[in-house]
């Protein structure tokens, strides 16, 4: 359990820092096609699980994974906590279902389709799925940390020229092209993050 | 930014702390204040709970009361309640006739609401009615349908005295859905809203600009266009409801709200509904009930919404039904 201790320890203070350094960007984004406070919500999630840093970095990675999930979901709101909650609550449990499984790819895969069928939403959409979507992907190709961390930025930038279909910003209709989503833009925030992070604790 | 602020992390708990105390009489805070309660709850009745973000009040807490809501979760400024505080609000509120939960369609309320109900299933009887009234067109490019906005507030009235006159929770719902399809509205705003959090407008307009096909948090609307005259503008905004299918019951008697968004002051919104009425009765439909005032609002943002619910016997005594809450007696 020591390793997932650290892990663990390791993965919250990552995902909490880039949160807190980007919030006021993912805020400008979210003013353009939504109502401005995606960076504040996700800073208050990101806190949330911070201040419960102790207890949640003592539990097994899948167990802890699952906690993450609803804290986030009980302390973000809006369709970004359920999003968030949700990817990480079904990879929690698949993974402690799974345990004996090595195959991270395909549990992270099945978590994507619940987030998915939570927003009932597809790639395309303009949405956090269009960075979560190939960044599985590359995954499932086994791409080095390096490769699945620049696929997450160069999604979220394809964002842009999408317009959106779920969420606030697709009242906007067509005026919503040429706007990187937020929840793309916060979602390759962590997972560049998570993968830098991977890559100095797991050299491989 | 000027408001009247602590520190913008606590101002929704603490206007929140201010209106329990100022309605005591009526209402009281639910299990660790994560929502607003009828203060005298009635065994055997459906417990009609509603919520959303903060910032559209006095919806939904003003509605909390005898012939309206049980309970009202209310999330931070324009961010949907968390599931945490549904699922306390069922839990204390339904006395054994089940739950129906009252949610405008936006992607946020709909999905925590829904985690609430899944994490309850089995426990409680749940069932959700989603209110999409808004009436601006997107055309393709939404999937998630249309927004919920100031028709919310017809529906929490009607189905709210529907289950203070004692029908079950399967009726209501079916009430609800009939219901809903009754009711259009169309918002227009004259500016941004000023989010106490980033204490910078939402969007900003020239001074003879206006956003028209607005919701209830500050998003831009369908389309920006030049400031027109209240005549031009009431208008516009009547066309988009009667030309919205199901809007052309020539003969049928309706309700008629115009709600401020909370920068507009009333004599506006009595102006506004001045030209309403004449044009909406000029194509054959009876006004037999208005409202008229500041109900669902988004901050400080100047503008107004029009809606028009067709009415039936049974909704129209509904309405009628007698309501002690603090926004609506």
């Amino acid at each position: 359990m020591q390793t997932d201790r650290t892990l663990i320890l390791g993965l919250i203070e990552t995902c909490r820092e880039v949160i807190a350094a980007h919030a006021d960007h993912l805020c400008e984004l979210d003013r353009a096609i939504g109502d401005g406070d995606h960076g504040t919500n996700m800073r208050r999630g990101c806190d949330a699980v911070y201040v419960d840093r102790d207890r949640l970095s003592g539990m097994p990675l899948a167990q802890a994974l699952e906690k993450i999930g609803l804290t986030l979901v009980m302390n973000i709101g809006g369709a970004s906590g359920p999003l968030y909650g949700t990817l990480l609550i079904e990879m929690g449990r698949k993974l402690g279902s799974n345990a004996h499984k090595t195959n991270f790819a395909a549990i992270v895969g099945e978590a994507i389709d619940a987030v998915a069928r939570r927003g009932r939403s597809q790639e395309g959409d303009k949405t956090l799925l269009d960075v979560l979507y190939p960044v599985h992907t590359e995954m499932v190709r086994q791409s080095a940390l390096v490769r699945i961390a620049d696929t997450a930025k160069e999604s979220a930038q394809l964002t842009a020229g999408m317009r959106a279909m779920r969420g606030r910003a697709s009242f906007l209709g067509d005026r919503s092209i040429g706007h990187v989503d937020p929840g793309a833009s916060s979602c390759a925030l962590l997972a560049t993050a998570i993968c830098h992070y991977l890559k100095e604790y797991r050299p491989a | 930014m000027k408001k009247f602020m602590n520190k913008a992390e606590s101002m929704v708990a603490e206007s929140l702390e201010g209106f329990v105390l100022a309605n005591e009489r009526l209402v009281m805070f639910g299990s660790d204040r994560k929502f607003v309660r009828r203060r005298h709850l009635v065994p055997g009745k459906v417990a009609i709970i509603s919520g959303g973000g903060a910032g559209h009040e006095p919806l939904h807490v003003g509605f909390v009361g005898q012939g309206m809501l049980d309970a009202a979760c209310t999330g931070h400024i324009f961010t949907s309640p968390t599931p945490d505080q549904i699922i306390a609000a069922i839990e204390e509120t339904d006395t054994g006739a089940g739950c129906l939960l009252i949610v405008k369609n936006y992607d946020g309320d709909v999905m925590n609401f829904e985690m609430a109900a899944e994490t309850l299933a089995g426990r409680h009887r749940i069932e959700i009615v989603i209110v999409s009234d808004d009436a601006a067109a997107y055309g393709a490019a939404r999937s998630s349908g249309r927004r919920g906005v100031a028709g919310t507030l017809i529906v929490e009235k009607v189905l709210g005295a529907a289950a203070e006159a004692g029908v079950g929770l399967v009726d209501l719902k079916q009430l609800g859905e009939r219901l809903g399809k009754q009711i259009r509205t169309i918002g227009v705003a004259l500016g941004g809203v000023t989010v106490p959090d980033t204490a910078r407008a939402t969007f900003l307009l020239e001074p003879d600009e206006m956003e028209v096909g607005v919701g209830i948090h500050g998003e831009p609307g369908v389309s920006r266009q030049r400031l027109a005259d209240a005549d031009a503008i009431a208008a516009m905004l009547c066309d988009t409801i009667l030309a919205d299918q199901g809007m052309r019951n020539a003969g049928v008697p309706a309700l008629l709200l115009v709600n401020g968004f909370g920068g507009t002051p009333t004599p506006e919104l009595y102006l506004i509904y001045n030209v309403a009425r004449r044009l909406i009765e000029a194509r054959g439909i009876r006004i037999v009930r208005s409202l008229v005032g500041t109900y669902v609002t988004s901050l400080d943002m100047a503008g107004l919404s029009v809606t028009l619910s067709f009415l039936d016997d049974e909704t129209l005594r509904l309405w009628d039904a007698p309501v002690l809450t603090a926004a609506l007696r």
